[in-house]
């Protein structure tokens, strides 16, 4: 289910601005990959690429090539609605649609797909995403309730299960954690490690101990000056990076040193 | 009504920033009735004032909060006065018509021999409420579709020009509307209801006359309320447009890396965020046409009937259009009967905007205000 991305030589543009230049990096299947960088260094921005999302903004547009599984996304011809099909996310701020239940929450993307999914099948289904997601117990006596009734941890775990709902192949979450509290935030790490075993998941993260604690391998981003494109760094396996990275600058930032 | 609305939810709000204590939190969720809403207000502020002043003693910096406090409370009071006076007045202006019981009809001449002002008012209700119903129900469509065009779909050029043309329709006098509907509009109209009758003229909205034809010229209910669906579009279209444009764009990316294409991304986030700004505009939309009166006088050959032909002349009249009609030559009796009309029109409308209240109301807690 899960694949291989390989992105090679992206730049990354809004509108004239060239937020992101030169990414190339491969990721393995079945791994967590970590993106760390200080602020502003384009992490979402390429984390955005690698399912189409990114040209959802006026004028954004990208140079290069994202190959998964052998199929560039940006080859003509790709449809991008396919694409996110394929390639789920989850955002920073936790976005269930407020005027849908927990259970149709579950299943927006399903009925996307597949719109005369039958009754049992989609009892069923909610319940897989919402355990996988770690958050059936807590919510299994009140599906027909708002999803924005849920604290915002439980919010974010309805995201993810919202997002696997549709088995994609790679999971992207933009900092899923940074708006959550530390026992919330332990509940998705925990979650990550889990999920690990069927998705390829890519998390940008700005906690450089939550990078350490859930990921396989870490890519640095960083921004020379206000104004330069962010670029990727390096990109290693984690404990790599953690202990001995190949660049000064990476060594910098993760010491605390950065500046 | 509609401000209304937003003028107590201001004083709720209010009342929310004081919540100091249990007890006073209590109370804010009392506020059911518009008329007592002032008055306890009033007091609970009075009252919370005077708590502080007395046990916490933060008095700086509320000045203002209170000073906008009493401004807000007084607003509404007021707005509850003048529409009180506006009951009033009709009701007793009304009340010698009322009480006449049938006689009226010997004084008044629209009023059929031998019918009371109720009898003769609910043909013309009938009318009123059918032709604002098919403006809205030929209006609305259109108008979401414009306003998601614009919102969602145009690019940033073409949608600002579109938007601002269809803010100029609502700058038309009624007056010219009516013209256009009985010279430009009717004319062009007659096919179509002819081909409407044929075709589709076992649907009662679509029958014909005695003869299985539709009226020539067409200055019938139906063109009356394709005037009235134009001359509430911009209105409607304009509340639609912001409404959309205010869906968070957290909803929408969420819908699309779901894999949603634009248009199912504006089913899934969109219109169910818009909801109940649709009912909103709509219910404005219905508002106006309701109270519309130059275009409808202008248009539609009248009758006082209970009819649903709306290819027939001679069969309706609304309320609005009849008192124009009526009213400058009307004996004081007469007067006092076409009141009585004003009144039904007043509580129609009123029914209409606490109808929409109830439906933005039921399904708060999905409505995303939270
Ligand atoms: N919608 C946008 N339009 C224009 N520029 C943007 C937009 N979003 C982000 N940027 C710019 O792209 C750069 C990278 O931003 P981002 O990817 O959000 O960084 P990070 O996620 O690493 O904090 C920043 O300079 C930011 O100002
Ligand atoms: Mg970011």
């Amino acid at each position: 289910m899960s694949q291989r991305i390989e992105a090679k030589d992206l730049n990354i543009y809004y509108g004239s601005f060239l937020a992101v230049a030169g990414v190339t990096m491969s990721i393995e299947p079945r791994s967590v990959t970590a993106l760390i960088g200080p602020s502003g260094c384009g992490k979402s921005t390429f984390l955005r690429t690698l399912n189409r999302m990114h040209e959802v903004i006026p004028g954004a547009r990208v140079e290069g090539t994202v190959d998964i599984d052998g199929v560039d996304l940006y080859a003509p011809g790709v449809d991008p609605v396919a694409v996110r099909r394929q390639v789920g996310m989850v955002f920073q701020r936790p976005n269930p649609f407020p005027t849908m239940s927990i259970a149709e929450n579950v299943l927006a993307g399903v009925r996307l797909n597949n719109r005369r999914i039958n009754k049992s099948d989609a009892a069923d289904l909610v319940e897989q995403s919402l355990r996988a997601a770690n958050l059936w117990n807590e919510v299994k006596d009140r599906l027909d309730r708002p999803g924005s009734g849920l604290s915002g941890g439980q919010q974010q775990r309805l995201c993810i299960a919202r997002a696997v709902a549709v088995r994609p192949r790679v999971l992207l979450m933009d900092e899923p954690c940074s708006a959550l509290d530390p026992i919330s935030t332990l509940a998705i790490e925990d979650l990550v490690a889990e999920l690990k075993s069927s998705y390829t998941i890519i998390i940008v993260t700005h906690n450089m101990q939550q990078a350490a604690r859930v990921s396989d391998r870490t890519g640095f981003f960083n921004l020379e000056e206000a104004g330069q494109p962010g670029r990727l760094v390096e990109i290693d396996d984690t404990a790599t990076i953690f202990s001995t990275p190949g660049k000064q600058a990476t060594e910098d930032y993760i010491s605390g040193r950065f500046g | 009504m509609l401000e209304n609305g937003a003028l107590e939810n201001g004083l709720e709000n209010g009342d929310g920033l004081e919540n100091g204590d249990a007890s006073e939190n209590g109370d804010a969720s009392e506020n059911g009735d518009a008329s007592e809403n002032g008055d306890a207000s009033t007091r609970r502020a009075a009252v919370a004032v005077a708590d502080r002043l007395a046990v916490t003693g933060r008095r700086s910096g509320r000045g203002l909060d209170r000073g906008f406090r009493y401004l807000a409370v007084t607003s509404g009071v007021l707005i509850v006065m003048v529409l009180a006076a506006v009951a009033i007045f009709l009701v007793v202006q009304a009340w010698p018509a009322l009480r006449a019981g049938r006689s009226v009809s010997d004084e008044v001449g629209w009023i059929p021999d031998g019918s009371s002002v109720l009898e003769a008012v609910g043909p013309l209700v009938f009318g009123t409420v059918l032709a604002a119903l098919v403006a809205l129900a030929v209006a609305v469509p259109v108008a979401i579709g414009i306003a998601l065009f614009i919102s969602h779909y145009a690019p940033r050029r073409l949608a600002s020009a579109l938007g601002y043309l269809v803010d100029l329709l609502a700058a038309i006098p009624s007056v010219v509307y009516g013209l256009w509907g009985v010279m430009v509009l009717a004319p062009l109209l007659h096919p179509v209801f002819s081909w409407l009758v044929r075709w589709l003229g076992w649907i009662p909205l679509f029958a014909g006359d005695s003869a299985g034809n539709a009226s020539n010229p067409p200055r019938v209910l139906m063109t009356a309320s394709l005037v009235l669906a134009v001359m509430i579009l911009p209105i409607i279209t304009a509340v639609c447009r912001e409404v959309f444009l205010t869906t968070p764009t957290l909803h929408e990316e969420a819908a699309l890396a779901l894999g949603a294409t634009r248009w199912e991304m504006i089913r899934m986030a969109v219109l169910p965020y818009g909801r109940s700004g649709i009912v909103s505009a709509s219910m404005l939309g219905l508002g106006r046409a309701l109270g519309e009166t130059m275009a409808v006088l202008m248009v539609l050959s009248p009758g006082m009937l209970y009819s649903l032909k709306m290819l027939v002349g001679s069969q309706q009249q609304t309320i609005a259009a009849n008192i124009a009609a009526k009213f400058n030559d009307a004996s004081p009796m007469g007067h006092s009967a076409l009141i009585a009309t004003g009144l039904a029109l007043f509580v129609i409308t009123m029914m209409v905007n606490m109808a929409a209240r109830a439906i933005v109301a039921r399904r708060k807690d999905f409505s995303g205000a939270n």
